[in-house]
């Protein structure tokens, strides 16, 4: 009897084993060179591990090849996304490693968590088979739970914690069981199998358990990329996790949730794009129009980040609908210009604050246009991207959306979209008004920028403006990584 | 002359970014770097003038690089008779509105400054735009500015209220625009085979009516909120009057030009069937336009809002004139264009030099002007005469121009639009009687001073174009005869093809891309 040996190949999990080695490394760190007080440095062997990481992505790049039997894929669209979350990764830890020690969070376990739960979103962007996906989802989840819980003394944040686990492990086991039931129809895990087995029993076009299985995969999909009416989590979680971490789960979280969505829904289930694509419709719409409206009456800054992030999820849904070959790239350059902004913006977040003064409602950026002007200007160049607004990346990045939905004669879903973003002006102008037009009512002084934030700041404005001007380059990428998926 | 519109669009980013290198304390310095910069920009277009040929059919001054290719927008530049025009008038304005600035604006100078040059190279951009992707991010990228212009320096009481208003009305407007611009984009696409925001390939697209119809209407909203049309206009009144001095001057001079300069390069000639069909309406809106604003400018009480109101009733000419579709109407529209600009942007400047003497726009608050402050009296007298379109100033031959396309287009228009004129006579002499003459009541009036040199130097340039343009109009109709003739033959060609006519034989450098065979019909 012989048993085949399935084909080893650790090259083309090596951006995942280095940054769990690394992950690994830092843990201990923490624990056997406690340096009390001066832990910085731990951040420092996160962002080497991360950029080792990222160099060893470059031999598998270019290639599609699987591996595991086919559980996992380097192909062009995960090493994009792997690219997107190690940018998003280093971005996070930049701008962690002044606030960590601001808010006593310096310590290896924190760093250990963002590293193992950005190997959980590469391992969904790569998986290409639904036991795969759910374990990255899973090891994603599971350390930002942590995470976002990591503030002790802050009630805030613990219940932040709770309320993300509660509701995460329900959509969980909603995504499970719809696995489960496509599993059960189709006879497999494997992405190109199911849509195989599909293509060959065409009665299955009609089974009521696969269409139950791909809603329950929706509902736990949406819950991730945070979709109306799966977003009730989002504003509370947001609000409540430190704030590092909220710029990591508004980008990562939502990019790697994207990664799965794209890839279940259109390698397995691509057949049943009539049947999703209504559904997905409503979603878009309601995801941006709630998102921007609630987002108008809000405060506090995070907050109003949070429902803005919601509304970007609706936008993106947008080129989903669409379907088409530009839609889903549009996806890909949108989420990477998303991750620049975003970031950006909960970097000034943070940078406005210090010790024991957080200064996280709208109302405290009041004047500091004129007090710190750099500060306030990159502010600024992140807003106005993400309400879309020339020459910055986040016009590109819904232009092309857009584009993808005209193409595909979307008419009406572009129109509500382009809306959506003109009323999503009017809050992101809000924070300008008050940053330019209005003088501060309390002093907000002895702010302390920390090296490694500012260098955070710097890429972001970068690539929000170079995405902006120079789109090409970025796009022509994006368009070869989803080649192998459709 | 390669990249030479480059130069002009940019060099006033060049302007901003020195002055980010000057410390912001130094105000005298900023100004002045400022001023020579908006001056170098004005120099340096001046040579679109002289060295444009007026005889020439099509853009001149091309710059063409691929931008996007994919999808195949590119950094397309041109100019034609018409935006040669404009953009004379912005560059000009400019640098007036900066000499306006230099003792009105005391606090945040260099903010302002860097925000004016930002805004010179949107309004240049937009103008020279060829390409529908580039002419949008030119669009947007000069309400920013005008928005910081509008909430930073504004009248403390609403300006904040007004900033927004202005970026959330042009903005929905414009987002429209932009859907309407990606069908175009596919639709041509499917005809024709070609990836191409190209405007002047874009006109050669035959769209069926019924499309036309919303793709107009997505242009035209977005253009007649700019410019602004009834009902479109109520942000203007807030806006121009809360705005700074130089920031009003600017938004009537210039910006509101975009609308219909708009209207003349994209929505007109892109979608001719969907325009005849509207033409009714749209001259109609115009002509209420014009009733209603100088009705409505009779009744202000505050000077600038009453400068802000005529400004409606002004662009109303504009659109009737363009909408009048022959050589008079058109060429009467794109001279009034520049008078608003001219006349407008004078009445501005000077309620601007009165409010910084006494702190106060209120009419009521003047009266016997002309004693104390017999300079300034005077050319109020110019201006408020060239505004009323009085023979030998630059608004009559506009006018006389716009009236008779409209008498020869359709009688009622000309006659109702004729009213108007009797009205502009009537509120700004009125308000002219009620500011400079009668006996001084108020004391804070009688120790009022006269116009000082740097102010008379802002208005010099102004007068003596009132008078130029007034008297010798042949020097600018030259520029633009070719250009608007040829805007309303193509017009009128594209608008027999009806929409139903089979795709049109493509030029020869496109021929390659065609995925549909052409029959050769055209």
């Amino acid at each position: 009897m012989e048993i085949a040996v399935p084909q080893i190949n650790f090259s083309i999990i090596a951006p995942e084993l280095v940054m769990s080695a690394f992950a690994l490394g830092v843990l201990l760190l923490g624990v056997f060179i406690p340096r009390a007080g001066r832990t910085d440095y731990l951040g420092y062997v996160s962002l080497a591990g991360i950029v080792v990481a990222f160099f060893s992505t470059i031999p598998i790049m270019g290639t599609s090849q699987y591996a595991f039997s086919n559980m996992i894929a380097a192909d062009g669209f995960g090493m994009f996304f792997k690219v997107i979350f190690l940018i998003i990764a280093l971005l996070t830890v930049l701008i962690s490693i002044g606030y960590a020690r601001r808010v006593d969070l310096n310590f290896g376990e924190y760093y250990a968590l963002i590293m193992f739960s950005t190997v959980g979103m590469m391992l969904m962007a790569a998986g290409t088979s639904l036991i795969t996906i759910f374990l990255g989802l899973e090891t994603m989840s599971i350390s930002i739970y942590v995470l976002a819980g990591m503030l002790t003394g802050d009630r805030k944040s613990i219940e932040s914690a709770l309320k993300y686990f509660l509701l995460g492990a329900f959509a969980t086991g909603f995504l499970l069981y719809g696995m489960a039931l496509i599993y059960g129809s189709t006879g497999s895990i494997v992405l190109k199998e199911i849509a195989a087995y599909i293509k060959s029993k065409p009665e299955l076009l009609r089974s009521p358990m696969i269409i139950i299985g791909i809603a329950l995969l929706t509902i736990g999909f949406g819950f991730k990329v945070a979709t109306v009416p799966f977003h009730m989590w989002t504003p509370d979680v947001y609000e409540g996790a430190p704030t590092s971490i909220t710029a990591f789960m508004a980008t990562g979280v939502k990019a790697a949730g994207f990664a799965g969505f794209i890839r279940v829904f259109f390698s397995a289930l691509g057949a049943f794009q009539p049947d999703w694509i209504t559904i997905m419709w409503l979603l878009a719409v309601a995801t941006m129009t709630v998102g921007n409206v609630v987002a108008i009456a809000q405060t506090n800054i995070k907050r109003m980040l949070a429902y803005s992030s919601i509304a970007h999820a609706g936008y993106i849904l947008v080129a989903f609908v669409a379907g088409n070959e530009l839609g889903t790239a549009s996806i890909l350059f949108y989420l990477l210009v998303y991750a620049f902004m975003n970031i950006g913006a909960f970097t000034v977040v943070i940078l406005l604050g210090k010790r024991g003064e957080e200064n996280v409602l709208i109302s405290d950026y009041a004047g500091i246009g004129f007090k710190y002007p750099l500060l306030a200007a990159s502010m600024t160049i992140f807003l106005l991207s993400m309400a879309g607004i020339p020459p910055l990346g986040g016009f590109m990045g819904k232009f092309y959306i857009f584009s993808a939905a005209v193409k595909a004669q979307y008419y009406w879903l572009a129109v509500i979209g382009v809306l959506n973003s003109a009323i999503s002006v009017y809050y992101y102008l809000r924070v300008t008004v008050l940053m330019y037009f209005r003088e501060a009512e309390r002093e907000i002084s002895g702010l302390s920028f920390s090296p490694a934030s500012v260098i955070a700041i710097i890429i972001s404005t970068w690539g929000v403006l170079y995405m902006g001007i120079f789109p090409r380059s970025v796009l022509a990428l994006a368009q070869r990584s989803i080649e192998t998926l459709m | 002359m390669g990249g030479f519109l480059s130069i002009i669009v940019f060099l006033p980013i060049v302007g901003a970014i020195v002055l980010l290198f000057i410390d912001k304390e130094n105000h005298s310095a900023i100004r002045l770097v400022a001023f020579v910069f908006s001056l170098a920009e004005f120099v340096v277009s001046l040579p679109l003038f002289f060295y444009f040929d007026p005889k020439a059919v099509g853009m001149q001054f091309v710059e063409r690089v691929p931008w996007i290719p994919e999808y195949g927008i590119s950094y397309y530049l041109g100019i034609d008779g018409i935006s040669l025009l404009l953009i004379l008038l912005a560059t000009f304005l400019t640098v007036l509105c900066i000499l306006s600035s230099w003792s009105a604006i005391t606090v945040r100078v260099k903010e302002y400054m860097i925000s004016f040059l930002f805004l010179e190279t949107g309004m240049v951009g937009a103008l020279v735009a060829l390409d529908l992707v580039l002419f949008y991010v030119f669009w947007e990228v000069m309400l920013i500015p005008m928005y910081l212009l509008i909430g930073v320096w504004g009248d403390p009481k609403r300006r904040i209220y007004a900033a927004i208003k202005f970026f959330i009305y042009t903005m929905a407007g414009s987002v429209l625009m932009l859907v309407a611009i990606l069908a175009l984009y596919f639709i041509n696409f499917r005809a024709t085979g070609t990836l191409t925001f190209d405007a002047l390939e874009l006109y050669k697209t035959v769209i069926p009516v019924g499309t036309q119809y919303w793709l107009f209407a997505a242009f035209a909203v977005a253009f007649a909120i700019k410019v602004p049309m009834f009902p479109f206009h109520t942000w203007l009144p807030d806006a121009h009057t809360e705005a700074p001095t130089a920031g009003s001057v600017i938004l009537a001079g210039v910006l509101l030009k975009m609308g219909t300069y708009g209207f003349i390069r994209f929505a007109m000639p892109l979608f001719p069937n969907a325009a005849m069909d509207f033409l009714p309406l749209i001259c109609v809106l115009a002509i209420i336009g014009i009733i209603y604003g100088a009705l409505v400018s009779m009744m202000q009480a505050d000077l600038k809002r009453l400068v802000a109101f005529s400004s409606v009733s002004h662009l109303g000419y504009v659109i009737l004139g363009m909408f009048a579709l022959n050589m008079q109407g058109v060429e009467g529209s794109v001279y009034q264009m520049l008078n608003h600009g001219v006349s407008t942007g004078s009445l501005f400047l000077l309620v601007g030099m009165i409010y910084e003497r006494r702190h106060t726009r209120m009419i009521a608050d003047f009266g016997g002007l002309s004693k104390v402050m017999p300079v300034f009296a005077a050319i109020f007298m110019i201006v408020t005469l060239s505004s009323i379109g009085l023979p030998g100033t630059n608004g009559f031959v506009g006018e006389f121009l716009i009236l008779l396309g409209a008498f020869r287009s359709k009688t009622a228009y000309g006659v109702a639009a004729a009213t108007g004129v009797i009205l502009g006579a009537a509120y700004m002499l009125w308000m002219f009687q009620r500011v400079m003459f009668g006996e001084i009541k108020n004391p804070e009036n009688m120790k009022l001073k006269d116009l000082n040199t740097r102010e008379i130097a802002t208005m010099v340039p102004m007068v003596l174009l009132i008078f130029v343009m007034g008297v010798y109009p042949k020097l600018f109709f030259s520029k633009m005869d070719v250009s608007v003739d040829q805007f309303i033959k193509s017009f009128k060609a594209k608008y027999e093809m009806k929409g139903e006519a089979p795709t049109p034989k493509l030029p020869s450098i496109l021929a390659g891309g065609s995925v549909r065979p052409s029959s050769g019909s055209n």
